[in-house]
């Protein structure tokens, strides 16, 4: 009996022992919420991306893991690592339709009905912003671009798009069956995160090479002789690709016209 | 009133006694209206390429009173916003102003723009018809050679016109035309240098060859075609062969009345065409390029069409680099642009001297050749013809691969094969189409038209009717000679059908009585 009276004392002991414990724990703790109550308030935040980013995460290990690998890892020879490409990037990519890309080619073509919609695009972007950080797009685009200067555009973009994308925005070709895009269509936000995360061939045009200001006097101008020129010279642009569609309007209008024509005068004798 | 003797004389008719009198006018102006001009539709081609010219000298002088060739740095504070506040030539600031600010300016431009490319396109499709007719043979050598140099001097006017504007396009054009030049051995850094004073088109170069563009190259131009059309005057204009044509005569209509209405009715209807095409189609848009930079160098660089073949060929040849170092080296762009261009001006110059030579073919033509009973020449035409359109295809292989999903480099490759393959492939082609074509006319002319009625004899044997052109002897056959012009193919040719009404909307044509009667009982008044 002895030996059963000892253990319960031990019992009494340790349950002593764990209430002291807990209580001061509740102490430490109560304390620490009372100095510190912003600690909450981050949690609760960190509590909303990590939706955003596990959304973002279940997305990714459906639709973009068999080539960039786990966490954005990249696999060699079927797509880039993430880590650290941004948002900026991974919105640009997903909301022109070019990823996912049906099939390993030259480029990832863009395409009018994208795969996700904005918002799971933004998840996306979450997750790899989780992963690596990275560019982002400002949140006064707009206002920069309703401040930029158009002429000052138009020189940028003649010295930095110009040899791709060709002097009107019509797109150009490159080696090997890449291709810069041509400009029509497309949105302030798009052409930012463009030239921010140089997608496809296209260089990266990191902020201290174009300053966001800079940035945004090109999507000014592109936006002008995309959208806000009125064509002065015709009704018809020929598509904007310079002599070689002028050379065969020559020849499919005029000298078909003048041909036919002769025919016409020549026959009436 | 009293009348006056002779009562047909109009007013007109004194005034011209009047005049004859004092410059005895009367003589050759009955020679000039009664001179006999042959009627074919592919004689008028020339014509387009005269008419541009006329249409290009007035709509060039409205613009020199505007333009200015000046390289003088201007900051631009025009109409044209995107441009606001941006740093220019005084040359590219009053091209701006001409076409954004004169009333009638930017219309004026394309309007030149358009009928240079018209001038330079029906030359090559007039040239075409001689050559494929052989048009150029004795006595007329002298007048394909102008022809081929008027081609080659109105190459180097447009080239000139579009470098004028010193916008991002032209000055590109200049520095490639740099590069070929200095790309010819020995000489080439040093006429670079005489010519472009520098290795980027600097300050000089504009007003240089503005002088040559307004002035010199019009000249010469006016002074060649001159001649050019003298010549078809006095030589007499070929004709096709025919029922009443010989070597020795010229069936047709009088320059006047006829030919003159025919002729101001086409002048008229080739300047509407250019002024619709310059109020509907926008041409070289300078204020989209931007003022010339030399860092700046858009996409789609192309030169006008008539320069485009040149530049496939530069993109074409393989960058084959002939060294001695340290003392001379050959670049890759002499062979297409300079050797190229050399060969392109050349060939052509001494195209029938070789002919007459390879032929030995000395007498004179005043009859025209259908291209199929000369299959030789129509065959090298043709090759020529496609290594051409290869070759200014290739000039904008970057826009194709661009919009067609090509490949550049794939574009690329086919060019450099299809320049070499297609051409054999085509001159054999045309060859056998021509014989084919020979052969059907002598079958015709042997066995009689097809009349599509198909018989079966007592033997069960299907035989397809023919309609002999003459007597058939004993076998069937005719033995009729062909004379060089069309042998009819189909039966209505030859009267088994009425002809078709005439008329352009509706018939012009009576329905005759018979007809009315018939539509009468068909439609139940009988």
């Amino acid at each position: 009996m002895a030996a059963s009276a000892k253990r319960r004392r031990g019992w009494r002991k340790r349950l002593g022992a764990l209430a002291r414990f807990t209580g001061a724990l509740v102490i430490v703790g109560g304390l620490y919420s009372v100095f510190s109550p912003s600690l909450y308030a981050q949690e609760a935040e960190d509590n909303a991306i990590d939706s955003e980013v596990v959304k973002g995460q279940e997305l990714y290990d459906t639709s973009c893991i068999s080539c960039h690998g786990d966490d954005g890892e990249g696999i060699e020879g079927r797509g880039p690592s993430l880590i650290g490409v941004g948002s900026a990037a991974v919105e640009f990519q997903v909301n022109t339709g070019r990823m996912p890309m049906a099939a390993q080619g030259a480029q990832a073509p863009d395409s009018d009905y994208p795969v996700f919609t904005e918002e799971e695009a933004a998840w996306l972007g979450a997750y790899i912003e989780y992963l690596g950080g990275g560019a982002t797009v400002p949140d006064d685009l707009e206002a920069l671009v309703e401040n930029a200067n158009v002429g000052e555009g138009g020189d940028l973009y003649r010295v930095n798009c110009g040899s791709c994308h060709g002097y009107a925005g019509g797109g150009g070709a490159l080696s090997s069956g890449a291709h810069a895009p041509a400009l029509t269509g497309v949105s302030d936000e798009e052409i930012y995160q463009a030239m921010l995360t140089g997608p496809q061939n296209m260089p990266v045009f990191a902020d201290n090479e174009l300053t966001p200001e800079q940035k945004a006097d090109i999507i000014a101008y592109v936006q002008y002789i995309v959208n806000d020129d009125r064509d002065p010279g015709g009704v018809f642009t020929l598509g904007r690709y310079g002599p070689s569609t002028e050379g065969l309007a020559i020849f499919l209008v005029g000298m078909t016209a003048l041909l036919l024509t002769t025919l016409w005068i020549a026959g009436k004798s | 009133m009293k009348r006056r003797n002779g009562s047909s004389d109009s007013l007109l008719t004194k005034a011209g006694g009047e005049l004859d009198d004092r410059f005895k006018l009367a003589g050759p102006a009955r020679v000039l209206f009664n001179k006999v001009f042959p009627d074919h539709w592919s004689f008028l081609l020339g014509e387009i390429a005269l008419f541009s010219f006329i249409l290009l000298l007035l709509s060039g002088t409205f613009l020199a009173l505007f333009f200015e060739p000046s390289m003088v740095e201007v900051t631009y504070h025009g109409a044209y916003v995107p441009l606001q506040g941006i740093e220019m030539s005084r040359a590219y600031e009053s091209a701006l102003d001409l076409s954004f600010e004169v009333r009638g300016g930017l219309f004026m431009r394309q309007m030149h723009h358009w009928a240079t490319l018209l001038f330079m396109a029906s030359i090559l499709i007039h040239m075409l018809r001689i050559f494929f007719t052989g048009a150029f043979r004795a006595p007329r050598e002298t007048n394909w050679m102008i022809g081929i140099l008027l081609f080659w001097v109105g190459f180097f006017e447009g080239f000139f016109g579009y470098s004028l504007p010193d916008d991002g396009l032209s000055g590109t054009g200049l520095r490639i035309m740099e590069g070929m030049t200095a790309s010819v051995p020995f000489i080439g850094p040093w006429a670079s240098a005489a010519l472009f004073r520098g290795q980027f088109p600097g300050t000089d170069v504009i007003s240089m060859i503005y002088i040559i563009h307004v002035f010199i190259f019009p000249l010469i131009l006016l002074a060649l075609i001159t001649v050019h059309v003298a010549l078809v005057f006095i030589q007499k204009h070929t004709q096709w062969p025919g029922p009443g044509r010989t070597e020795h005569n010229v069936v047709g209509f009088r320059m006047f009345p006829n030919y003159v209405m025919k002729q101001v009715g086409f002048m008229l209807f080739i300047w509407g065409v250019i002024a619709a095409m310059a109020g509907l189609f926008q041409i070289n848009p300078i204020w989209l390029f931007g003022p010339y930079e030399v860092s700046v160098v858009s996409s789609a660089s192309q030169p006008d069409f008539y320069v485009m073949y040149l530049d496939g060929l530069i993109r074409l040849f393989p960058a084959w680099e002939f060294r001695v170092p340290p003392y001379f080296t050959l670049p890759a762009v002499f062979w297409p642009a300079i050797a190229g261009m050399g060969l392109s001006v050349l060939l052509p110059l001494v195209y029938p001297a070789l002919e007459r030579r390879f032929t030995k073919d000395r007498g004179h033509h005043n009859l025209l050749q259908r291209p199929r009973d000369n299959p030789g020449r129509t065959s090298l035409g043709v090759m020529v013809v496609v290594f051409w359109t290869v070759g200014a295809v290739s000039g904008g292989n970057d826009v194709f691969a661009e919009k067609f999903d090509i490949s550049l480099n794939a574009m690329t490759w086919a060019g450099r094969i299809g320049i070499v393959i297609l051409p054999i492939i085509a001159y054999y082609l045309t060859y056998r189409i021509c014989l084919g074509l020979q052969q059907h006319d002598r079958e015709v002319l042997a066995h009689g038209l097809e009349t599509g009625i198909l018989m079966r004899d007592p033997n069960g044997r299907f035989y397809e009717v023919h309609q002999p052109l003459a007597e058939p002897d004993e076998h069937g056959h005719t033995e009729l000679e062909y004379n060089g012009w069309v042998v009819p193919k189909k039966m209505n040719r030859v009267g088994a059908l009425p002809p078709t009404d005439r008329g352009f909307f509706k018939s012009i044509e009576e329905p005759s009585e018979n007809g009315a009667a018939r539509d009468e009982i068909e439609s139940g008044k009988h």
